[in-house]
């Protein structure tokens, strides 16, 4: 029986197999990931164990019994090399050709680095993907080192929090105008920015990188976009991720903002699948992709039912988490096409929860140590409910309190 | 090693062995426990890994953090003399034998 063939040994890819053999399926199943680890979990390389709380096989998500037990035969430490689409072929980089019953593709994203160009290559730039990357730079995080982050989104964020709290001095710089530009409002950023700067982090709104100098090959200057000059010890880059798309496009697949999908999870060519970070998919009359530990296991799993024909369309329920310092932030929804929002304290000292609205209808929230908003938020949205602007944004009505609005229109459908 | 069992909502029984200081959360996870999600894989973010253990072991428990009992006040059908979010029981010699249920669903 030629085997389902699954490439990229990630979150997507271990929730994927896990889930054919939960639903019974006996067909051979084969997990290629490239790095040399077992499927692990990522949110904690710029949290809990880069700050040294989280021993390494904690990263792991399945001990190494599970693959056997389960009849998934892992192969770490192996690239696929190429997808013959109508064929159904999967060729390794040593060669082999594996035919394939179905093949899914879980290749997640690859992180965007500094040109070569102004010093991207320079020993001590890092970026923050992979375990090996967080390996590579543990020994980077001396108290007293200087430590520049590039990059002001929640990656950049937390590896600022987590050097803050291990005594190095912390310099960030966000070349827009603001932190968390393309995430978050202008609330939201702010708070962290307060947050960050209360912990001795100089954050550097509006100011880009032009270059990094070095000595001997290893990175020891930085020159900002507003003239000044940085010594540096090493340099975080936390500036986005591309798609991995690379397989998929030079295999003839439709591309749109990452693998396009249809709401089953299906590529354009038949019995090619994609999920996870890597794949882009209907949702609301638009097309969306999400880089999220909840969004990679449920459209997985979306994917694992509809592989056995006993799929139903994704409907994504969007949230995230990041910690920085003492502080959990937990965001339910996507922002995107926000008019308003409203910043509502919460119960708590230092708790506060930010809504986004179109109109009158809510789209997501951030909660800063603020579980109760992130969840009773998450509750309306998932329902396609609304809570009364005004009564929200009085502190004065408890949140339990909080009337509903009359149903609103769902958006428009995108042709 | 610590032994625990995992009662699902139909009736069935896992018991698995862990080691001191995993997490219940990640005892049931390689064990593949049906229903327990753990979407935020322990970082107490999502109460997906909620169950209810069994009285003679709940008050063995370190008490609920703060964010815990939010947390859990949403989960599924919570019960504040049994539910905890499994993902911040740290396993100890003490807590060998334990018995956790786990719930009908996650939220
Ligand atoms: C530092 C960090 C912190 C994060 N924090 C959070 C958080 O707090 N909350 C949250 O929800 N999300 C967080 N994320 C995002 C989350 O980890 C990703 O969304 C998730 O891992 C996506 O899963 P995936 O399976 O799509 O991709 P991945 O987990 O990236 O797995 C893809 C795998 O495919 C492999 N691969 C790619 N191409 C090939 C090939 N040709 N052949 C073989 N293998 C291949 C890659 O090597 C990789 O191992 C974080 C990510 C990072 C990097
Ligand atoms: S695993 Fe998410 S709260 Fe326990």
């Amino acid at each position: 029986m030629k085997p389902i063939v699954i490439i990229g040994a990630g979150q997507a890819g271990l929730a994927l197999a896990a889930k054919l053999r939960a639903l019974g399926c006996e067909t051979p199943i084969k997990l290629i990931g490239a790095e040399p680890a077992p499927p692990y979990q990522r949110p904690p390389l710029s949290k809990k164990y880069m700050l040294g709380e989280l021993d390494r096989e904690r990263l792991y998500l399945r001990p190494e019994t599970f693959y056997a037990e389960n009849a998934i035969e892992l192969v770490t430490g192996t690239c696929v090399a190429a997808i013959e689409a109508a064929e159904k072929i999967v060729v390794l980089d040593n060669g082999t050709r594996i035919p394939a019953s179905q093949i899914a593709l879980c290749t997640g994203a690859d992180p965007i680095r500094l040109p070569k160009a102004i010093g991207g290559d320079l020993a001590g730039v890092y970026t923050m993907r992979n375990l090996a990357d967080a390996d590579a730079m543990a020994d980077e995080f001396r108290p007293g080192a200087r430590v520049l982050i590039v990059g002001g989104g929640y990656i950049g964020l937390e590896a600022a929090a987590v050097a803050a709290a291990k005594g190095l001095q912390v310099t960030l710089v966000e070349m827009a105008p603001r932190l968390l530009a393309r995430v978050a409002c202008t609330e939201t950023a702010a708070w962290f920015k307060a947050l960050h700067e209360s912990h001795g982090v100089d954050i550097r709104e509006g100011v880009g990188l032009s270059e990094l100098k070095g000595q001997d090959g290893r990175v020891t200057r930085a020159h900002l976009s507003d003239g000044t000059d940085l010594d540096v010890d090493f340099v975080i880059v936390g500036i986005g991720v591309r798609p991995g798309v690379a397989l998929a496009e030079a295999a003839g697949l439709a591309i749109e903002n990452g693998i396009r999908t249809d709401a089953m999870g299906a590529t354009s060519a038949p019995g090619i699948w994609a999920a996870g970070d890597c794949a882009s998919f209907p949702h609301k009359g638009c097309r969306i992709r999400l880089e999220s530990v909840p969004n990679a296991i449920d459209q997985a799993e979306a994917v694992a039912a509809a592989m056995l024909e006993q799929g139903a369309p994704y409907v994504a329920k969007p949230w995230f988490w990041s910690d920085q310092y003492d502080v959990k932030l937990q965001i339910a929804g996507l922002n995107t096409g926000h008019d308003s929002v409203i910043v509502r304290p919460g119960d708590k000292p230092g708790t506060v929860s930010h809504w986004y609205f179109a109109g009158a209808r809510l789209l997501a929230v951030d909660a800063m140590n603020d579980p109760r908003a992130y969840m009773t938020a998450k509750r309306w949205i998932e329902a396609g409910q609304s809570p009364e602007l005004a009564a929200l944004a009085d502190p004065a009505i408890a949140l339990k309190s909080v009337p509903l609005a009359a149903p609103q229109p769902e958006l428009a459908e995108a042709p | 090693m610590i032994t625990v069992t995992f009662e699902g909502a139909d009736g069935s029984r896992i018991t698995t062995q862990a080691r001191p200081g995993m997490t219940l959360m990640e005892a049931a996870r390689a064990a593949s426990v049906p229903g327990i999600l753990a979407e935020c894989g322990g970082a107490c973010s999502c109460s997906t890994c909620h169950v209810y253990v069994a009285p003679d072991f709940f008050d063995l428990l370190e008490p609920a953090g703060e964010m815990e009992v939010d947390l859990l006040d949403f989960a599924w059908e919570p019960d504040p003399a049994r539910s905890r979010l499994s993902c911040q029981i740290v396993l100890s010699e003490a807590l060998d034998g334990l018995v956790a249920r786990v719930p009908e669903r996650q939220g």
